[in-house]
């Protein structure tokens, strides 16, 4: 039996599951992260020579790369904005800064 | 026919066990419970349960394999005592919130220190709002019956709660008591299988047990384990009641021994409602309308039950099997007397703090508590010592 979750803040407690149990596989998807960000990690294409060092560093996955295995831009709904792929560029490509919001 | 026996608290405890012959059991040894998990590793080695048994390195692995197994979809046991069930507590309430109905005999025994090994409650006081049912039992046969209707009622699926049973260390865990047990089949029968609705290894359906739980939900995940907890007074009556059917062993919230007519009443948990029964029919014997009301469900506590129950008498006296050290009432006198404020019973009640440390509890010390009573003339010494040595 799969029951589709349907839980947020304002859930009730006849709402909730029993103990909090998630019915649900791979569901952090919808669990969006991004606004814990401090510090904004921006990315310059231009420098970027496509080495391939930033997206293994990724905690979070939040550097999508696509079947040519070139990266694309942030994916800054779960990017937490830790600035370690900024420190393993060789080519400055990644530049982080003050998050404003 | 069900098969009369000679067994000591721990052999019923683990001769019931073996009966219900759960999937996994994992325990370490802790005096006074020891032989729980001796017993049965015994059962294991000769091939007659099909568990898996696990010796884990301490009593914080022993609940933590038992959460793991019963998220798995298994039917997971353990035993302790005291210092154990104190270095488990973290635990414990990973059981009861994650509603995993794990079944666990409590021989209670005095936490350090100084160095105690012997009966008193203070293992189960401690634990006593951890989200586990508690059922005490007085006697080796009531603590094999327990054993027998745990399951049921811990697994109900409007319950779903970890249950403890729980009796005096070494006054009934290693005293050969007779008793009478049931035959395996009708055990098994009666107890059933554990068909949980969810489980982690339901390849069909993909679980998270224990996420984080932040502001907007705990308070309502609390809300549902107390409604558990007021579902499971109904589950127990319920069971306890097939269970008489089945074996003519009548079981209840609390028992009342000459309760209904009695003026001075005596409340009290496990082995000493022995002593003190002896004790009323002395009484009764020179006219005096002497009665016990003992607890058997702690947890969820009847409180509005009770209550209601020494309405009648003139002037009550709890009994706390742990030190009171806090300046006010022990945990058994203050649930009984806020139930009757709740009701608005207005009963004289006192509290004493006796058997700490396996100090033994003789019929003289209840006759005094008794006397105490008749000659109780007003509350201005509501929390007393029995059997106190002082100058």
């Amino acid at each position: 039996m799969i029951i589709i979750m349907n839980i947020n803040k304002d859930s009730t407690w006849e709402e909730l599951t029993p103990g909090g149990t998630i019915y649900d596989a791979g569901n952090a998807r919808e669990f969006k992260t991004g606004d814990w960000r401090s510090a904004k990690p921006v990315f310059n294409s231009d420098l970027c020579k496509q080495c391939g060092l930033c997206f293994p560093v990724c905690p979070d996955d939040a550097i999508p790369v696509g079947k040519d295995m070139a990266r694309g831009d942030f994916n800054y709904d779960y990017c937490k904005g830790c600035g370690v792929c900024a420190k393993v560029c060789p080519f400055k490509a990644i530049t982080m800064e003050e998050e404003e919001k | 026919m069900s098969i009369r026996e000679r067994l000591s608290g721990n052999e019923a405890t683990a001769f019931a066990m073996k009966q219900i012959n759960p999937d996994v059991v994992a325990a370490f040894p802790i005096t006074p419970s020891t032989e729980i998990p001796q017993y049965f590793s015994t059962y294991v080695a000769n091939g007659q349960v099909d568990t898996e048994f696990v010796a884990v390195e301490g009593e914080h692995s022993a609940m933590a394999a038992c959460i793991g197994a019963e998220a798995a979809g298994g039917r997971a046991m353990t035993a302790t005592s005291s210092q154990g069930l104190a270095y488990m507590w973290e635990m414990v309430q990973i059981a009861s919130s994650s509603r995993l109905p794990i079944v666990m005999p409590l021989i209670n025994r005095a936490i350090s220190g100084p160095l105690n090994i012997h009966c008193d409650h203070t293992d189960a006081m401690a634990s006593r709002d951890c989200g586990w049912i508690m059922l005490f039992s007085e006697d080796n046969q009531e603590a094999y019956d327990n054993m027998i209707m745990a399951h049921r009622i811990a697994e109900h699926k409007d319950v779903m709660l970890p249950l403890m049973v729980c009796q005096d260390g070494f006054i009934t865990s290693h005293s050969i008591e007779n008793i009478e047990l049931i035959e395996d089949d009708i055990v098994k029968e009666f107890v059933g299988t554990y068909k949980p609705a969810h489980y982690l290894l339901n390849k069909k359906e993909p679980i998270a047990v224990g996420p984080m739980d932040l502001q907007p939900y705990l308070t309502e995940h609390k809300k549902q384990q107390a409604v558990a907890m007021e579902n499971a007074k109904i589950v127990i009556k319920e069971v306890s009641e097939d269970f008489e059917k089945m074996t003519g062993r009548k079981y209840d919230f609390f028992e009342g021994y000459k309760l209904e007519d009695a003026e001075y009443v005596i409340v009290c948990m496990n082995s000493t409602a022995g002593t003190v029964k002896e004790t009323i029919d002395k009484l009764r014997e020179l006219g005096v309308k002497a009665g016990l009301l003992k607890i058997r469900m702690f947890r969820p506590f009847p409180g509005e039950e009770i209550a209601k129950a020494l309405s009648n008498a003139k002037s009550v006296a709890v009994l706390d099997r742990v030190p009171l050290v806090s300046a006010t009432g022990g945990p058994l006198y203050e649930d009984v007397v806020s139930g009757m404020f709740v009701e608005g019973i207005n009963v004289p009640t006192i509290n004493y703090t006796y058997g700490v440390g396996g100090r033994d509890v003789t019929v003289e010390q209840i006759e005094k508590v008794y006397a105490d009573l008749q000659g109780l003339k007003d509350m201005k010494e509501p929390y007393r010592f029995l059997g106190l040595k002082s100058k």
